[in-house]
């Protein structure tokens, strides 16, 4: 029995370009045909077993607003169709009418995981467009923030997804790690999820006093949780047996569908972008990349995990190359003058003006900006005419990407693999629907 | 600022299909003819010395000026000669915003496509299955992104709240899964008639 379409003459969602309407799959079960008014078209015997079954949006196991409509055969799944939009905000519109710093703030609520990566994102983008070489001391707090973010974001991936596979344990252990990244993160910006970390040219805020040994604890007693998480998932029956061989996707089937960031090196494939598109002097770290070999769900998870120590030899080095300095770029048409200044000196004071007015002012042109996310890779693209609006401000969300390959992933699998295939997917709607 | 070496081979394959390259911020921008674009596409992908076997996005760019054709973006990439290029296509707004669809080329593009036909309004000729993805089916209003969208939407908040309230629960299932489900012959009579016509959702 396999799934067949045919043409019918009915409205569909398949729709072609000129709002011709195309193919309705057959599979109406098996009463009588005739009711349906449409004679011939419905097959008797096809469909009798499918049944279709509504996930989300609101399921704690879609982790956000995903809503998918599998097509069973038993209980083996024929298709999935995933619906999404039900976050959509229109951030990209939003942009082109908001200056180049105010469209900061947007940037947290895509990625709400890792704000502080996205931040970091999107400075680089605006610098590449404008091209502005930040300071040394910038450059490191940004690697900081990324790999905090990293870090944060697959402790919630490793948590939710151990409860969706039925071990709740490391979901307490991994929050717990989290809430002390998230303490830390609270103490440089003030906020756990609006962190609006960066500016165009430098950062909102250096980090504040004897905040670099609260880091320095962390990265001494987190590698303790890892262990234990390391022992209680990696050769655990029940683990290995609801991961292995599910959701595999081969090298080339990654490639074809786009996929980046773990999804990517976990079916074989060497490309992250700290790596091959250094950016912040990550060339310079000692680290490694994980690279899986199935592709399945399980090395996924080995690659996240392993993902997590190298972070956290990222976060030693850097802290180990923070040397006081500025923070900010020396230049008043990018980067606000300090207030003492902006209230004594003629000079900074029309700059503070301008820069509060009328915003910063890239040159006419166009820049791709990729960095390596948690989720992926993570690009913005901005376009500018010349004004301290964005002509267009694109977002590459590795989520939305990633997610697009499920249906291809969940072909022929368990009901219940939906649920695990979706997770190691790791998707933050709020970047899906942007 | 250094040109991608791939645009020497590209003109000389293309001729004058390509219509003019330049370089941004570092980055190659290739503007090809809208006949030849899915050749271009091919012929980067498969060229061993090319090699563009990733597609890392597909979207598109309206400017300010309304004179100014609309452009859609290929933004590739090779993997293995970790290189980048980025090849456009100028779409006159006077004209069906058209272009072929790189779906047979690359899977990835299925949802890149679609996204961007759903806020720009462009239609990927061959794509397999191009309707809205962000917004949903029924959405009357436009292409969010289009310079001529207002940013709070064509219709009165009034009416916004209006459609929403009256939104009705079987156009949150598609025909096509309706189709699929058991409950089709359960369903009243009357709303079989409404989806067999086609009229799903509520449109205004």
């Amino acid at each position: 029995m396999s799934t067949r379409t045919i043409d019918m003459a009915l409205a569909t969602p398949g729709m072609n370009a000129d709002g011709q309407l195309t193919r309705v799959p057959l599979g109406v079960g098996g009463t009588n045909t005739e009711e349906y008014g449409v004679p011939g078209q419905y097959d008797e015997d096809f469909g009798a077993e499918h049944m279709l079954v509504n996930i989300g949006p609101q399921h704690p196991a879609t982790h956000g607003v995903l809503r998918l409509v599998v097509e069973l055969e038993g209980e083996t799944v024929k298709r999935v169709i995933p619906h999404i939009g039900y976050l959509h905000s229109g951030f990209e519109k939003l942009g082109e009418y908001r200056h180049y710093n105010q469209i900061v703030p947007l940037t947290d609520r895509t990625d709400y995981l890792a704000p502080m990566a996205n931040n970091v994102g999107f400075a680089l983008a605006v610098e590449k467009l404008m091209g502005i070489e930040i300071t040394e001391r910038c450059r490191v707090l940004r690697v900081i923030a990324c790999e905090m973010s990293r870090i944060i974001s697959h402790l919630v991936w490793l948590g939710t997804t151990g409860i969706d596979l039925g071990a709740f344990t490391p979901f307490l252990w991994s929050f717990q790690e989290r809430e002390r990244v998230y303490d830390l993160q609270e103490a440089w910006t003030g906020a756990r999820l609006t962190t609006s970390l960066t500016r165009v040219g430098g950062m909102m805020a250096d980090i504040p006093d004897g905040w670099e040994q609260g880091l320095r604890d962390f990265t001494r007693t987190f590698p303790k949780t890892l262990r234990e998480v390391d022992t209680m998932f990696t050769r655990n029956a029940i683990w290995c047996g609801r991961t292995q061989g599910v959701g595999i996707l081969s090298a080339e089937e990654a490639i074809n569908h786009s996929l980046s960031g773990p999804m990517l090196r976990a079916s074989g494939v060497d490309y992250d972008v700290r790596k091959d598109r250094p950016y912040l002097g990550y060339d310079d770290y000692d680290f490694d990349v994980p690279v899986g070999e199935h592709g399945d769900i399980y090395d996924r998870y080995r690659v996240r995990l392993e993902e997590m120590w190298q972070s956290t030899r990222i976060l030693e080095q850097a802290l180990d190359r923070l040397k006081p300095g500025p923070i900010n770029i020396d230049d008043p048409r990018v980067v606000l003058p300090p207030k003492s200044r902006a209230m004594s000196d003629m000079e900074a004071m029309i700059f503070h003006f301008k820069q509060v007015m009328e915003g910063v002012k890239p040159p006419v042109g166009e820049a791709y900006m990729g960095i390596e996310n948690p989720k992926g890779e993570l690009g913005y693209y901005m376009v500018s005419d010349g004004t301290a609006k964005p002509v267009r401000w694109r977002i590459r969300p590795p989520s939305f990407i990633n997610l697009s390959s499920l249906p291809r992933m969940c072909e022929g699998a368990l009901l219940s693999d939906v649920i695990a295939i979706n997770a190691s997917v790791d998707i933050v709607m709020g970047e899906v629907d942007r | 600022m250094t040109v991608s070496p791939s645009v020497a081979p590209l003109r000389e394959t293309f001729g004058g299909a390509i219509e003019r390259h330049l370089v941004s911020c570092g980055d190659t921008i290739v503007y090809v003819a809208r006949a030849r674009i899915h050749e271009a596409l091919a012929w980067l992908k498969a060229t061993p010395e090319q090699d563009y076997n990733y597609l890392t996005d597909v979207t598109a760019v309206e400017y300010r000026d309304p004179e100014r054709p609309l452009e859609v973006v290929w933004q590739l990439r090779s993997l293995g000669r970790r290189a980048d290029l980025r090849l456009k296509v100028a779409l006159d707004k006077r004209a069906p915003l058209e272009v072929p669809t790189a779906t047979d080329l690359w899977r990835g593009a299925d949802w890149l496509e679609r996204e961007v036909f759903d806020m720009f309004g462009i239609t990927f000729t061959g794509h397999p299955d191009l309707r809205r993805i962000l917004m949903w089916e029924t959405y009357a209003e436009g292409f969010p992104l289009r310079k001529d969208f207002p940013l709070r939407g064509h219709f009165s908040r009034a009416e916004q709240t209006r459609q929403a309230l009256a939104a009705n629960p079987e156009a949150q299932y598609s025909l096509e899964e309706l189709s699929i489900a058991e409950t089709f012959h359960e369903l009243p009579k009357d709303m079989r008639e409404r989806l067999q016509r086609g009229e799903r959702g509520f449109i205004t």
